[in-house]
């Protein structure tokens, strides 16, 4: 998800450069009384956890690894600003030494991981929070939600990023339908992951997490740690809600197909922006042929859009994993 | 002080080692930014701007070998760039069986291109500059303090939790075998977490016990002088002059 550099024009980079440090800025001075409480070693080694969290392979099911982003679960670890900054180091590092993520689109990457991604996560999860019962273990599904939500908003903040300065020419509507369903898969897999790692540490000291620092203080009364369990139904109830917000996304696309398109047509200058050779596939507009009322097959569309990279990814990362395991019996 | 993330820099002593780190940043995000403004098409001054710093590649001494296994962290745009041909739109134009549009073709091209050069200056910068040289330099830029802080804790920590998770997957894979389910994984790094959280705590108290008070020493980044400056700044305008004499001679053949 790291944006490379040439992907955004360069008036477009300086002002997403202006505007994330103007944010940064802000998290900063938000986050400054419990920088200078804890220190600023607190801070720098959650970045660093982090970062060394993000490499980790973690199996979600299915024979699949996936990868942790960490918005969410770092804003629901040390709150909203801190975490934004903490995820701005991580992003700063990776650029600079890592050569991951354009130096030029360090300010777009910094705007849609560690300010949208991470807000989103946490407001979501604040928003969840309250529609569960007030106690520490809620503070799993909640921050799930959350990471659920924050992957596909931080896609849709790029695509948005993209219809200003992008470089290429591609449909927005389009853009946006593929950056959505593919990210909402993500989001998935980085529910899973947080779910399961959040479950880890309120397990075992729920005081530490941020974002339950108003609950009581938990398993004081039945004693034992909590265990969170995440199964089948985990996986299917983060599927069923993949597709419904693609169909609703792709629903929201096909009532009015293209927005930038329409405008481009109304402002006068829809010359280029026709008979693209995906009209002829099943999928164009976002209207599933055979199926006569718009609405529900622009629905049907969607699932599909987020059905079809599931099952490329599922067996892509089922071939990998078969090799892996294949070159792990053979160098044994 | 050798420094866990110095196994990024690979020290050869050359003249663009010795640059201080604020020269180096700044050329570099200029030089990237003048190869990002270079429209498309201008495929003689994107090579020539590729030139320049792989000529800078070269006056590191650095191993061509390394450089290049580097360069690999970009493969996951090198798909995006692919794809573009297909997803694009505008007028189409047959490439073998295969219909695609043209300003998709030309910007994926463009995009990877322009990419792969921003890797490679990105690379020169890490391989050539430690960490710590790295976070004096951001210091001298007037990046906040606070901020300069938390990295100089994340790179001096990082190696050790990565390590630290590392040490527990073999250790879980020692005792389960290789398939282990999400709890197990999850568990360990939640338990990470609440370890990597203790030890912050720790830091701080014992800093406090060294007489913090709210100010990290200045890591005495020496200023650069002006030759070195322009030294540095000698890529960057460079790559400029590149773009400029491209577009000049653009302009008089029409």
């Amino acid at each position: 998800m790291h944006v490379p550099d040439g992907f955004l024009d360069v008036p477009t980079s300086v002002a997403t450069g202006v505007a994330a440090v103007a944010m940064v800025g802000t998290a900063l001075r938000r986050a400054e009384r419990e920088i200078t409480e804890t220190g600023p070693a607190l801070p720098g080694l959650t970045a660093a956890f982090v970062f060394a969290a993000q490499m980790v392979n973690f199996p979600v099911g299915a024979g699949t690894s996936g990868h942790l982003l960490g918005g969410a679960l770092a804003a629901a670890l040390v709150g909203p600003w801190t975490a934004t900054v903490v995820i701005t180091s991580v992003l700063l590092v990776q650029a600079l030494l890592f050569a991951d993520g354009g130096l030029t689109a360090l300010g777009t990457n910094v705007i849609t991981m560690a300010v949208v991604g991470v807000v989103v996560g946490y407001l979501v999860a604040r928003l969840a929070l309250r529609f569960l019962p007030p106690r520490a273990r809620s503070l799993v599904p909640a921050t799930a939600l959350g990471g659920l939500v924050s992957v596909p908003a931080a896609a849709l903040a790029f695509t948005g990023l993209y219809a200003i300065g992008g470089t290429v020419d591609i449909p927005i509507g389009r853009l946006a339908t593929a950056m959505v369903g593919w990210h909402a898969v993500i989001g998935v897999g980085e529910a899973l992951i947080t779910a399961a790692v959040l479950g880890a540490v309120v397990a075992t000291r729920p005081d530490l997490v941020h974002l339950g620092r108003h609950l009581q203080p938990a398993g004081s009364p039945a004693g034992g740690p909590t265990r969170v369990r995440l199964g089948r139904r985990g996986l299917a109830i983060g599927g069923a809600v993949t597709l419904a917000v693609a169909s609703a996304v792709s629903l929201a696309a096909s009532t009015h197909p293209d927005g930038l398109e329409y405008i481009a047509t109304s402002l006068g200058f829809a010359g280029a922006a026709s008979g693209s050779p995906a009209d002829r596939s099943p999928l164009a507009n976002y209207v599933v042929h055979g199926l006569a009322n718009p609405w529900v097959s622009g629905a049907a569309a969607g699932m599909v859009g987020a059905v079809v990279p599931v099952v490329v990814g599922l067996l892509l990362t089922f071939l990998a994993q078969r090799r892996r395991g294949r070159a792990a019996r053979a160098a044994e | 002080m050798a420094h866990p993330v110095d196994g990024l820099l690979i020290p050869t002593g050359s003249a663009v080692h010795r640059l201080p780190a604020q020269t180096k940043i700044v050329a570099v995000v200029l030089v990237v930014a003048t190869v990002v403004l270079t429209p498309a098409r201008s495929w003689g001054v994107l090579a020539a701007q590729g030139a320049l710093v792989v000529a800078v590649v070269a006056a590191s001494r650095l191993p061509a070998a390394a450089v290049l296994r580097r360069l690999g962290v970009e493969a996951p745009f090198v798909v995006f760039a692919l794809l573009m041909p297909f997803v694009a739109a505008g007028p189409t134009t047959r490439l073998g069986p295969v219909t695609v549009s043209q300003a998709g073709l030309l910007g994926g091209a463009t995009l990877l291109v322009k990419a792969t050069v921003g890797v490679l200056a990105a690379v020169v910068l890490a391989a050539t500059t430690g960490a710590r040289e790295l976070l004096a330099g951001l210091e001298r830029l007037h990046l906040p303090a606070v901020l300069v802080a938390i990295l100089s804790f994340m790179l001096r920590y990082v190696v050790v939790i990565a390590e630290e998770l590392g040490r527990a997957r073999v250790a879980r894979e020692a005792r389960g075998g290789r398939r282990a389910g999400l709890a197990a994984v999850a568990g360990g790094v939640g338990a990470r977490f609440v370890r990597t959280y203790e030890r912050g705590e720790r830091v701080q108290q014992a800093m406090l016990a060294r007489g913090y008070a709210g100010r990290m020493p200045v890591l005495a980044g020496g200023a650069a002088t002006a030759a070195q400056w322009a030294s540095a700044l000698s890529l960057p305008a460079a790559a400029l002059l590149v773009l400029l004499v491209g577009r000049l001679l653009v302009g008089v053949g029409g």
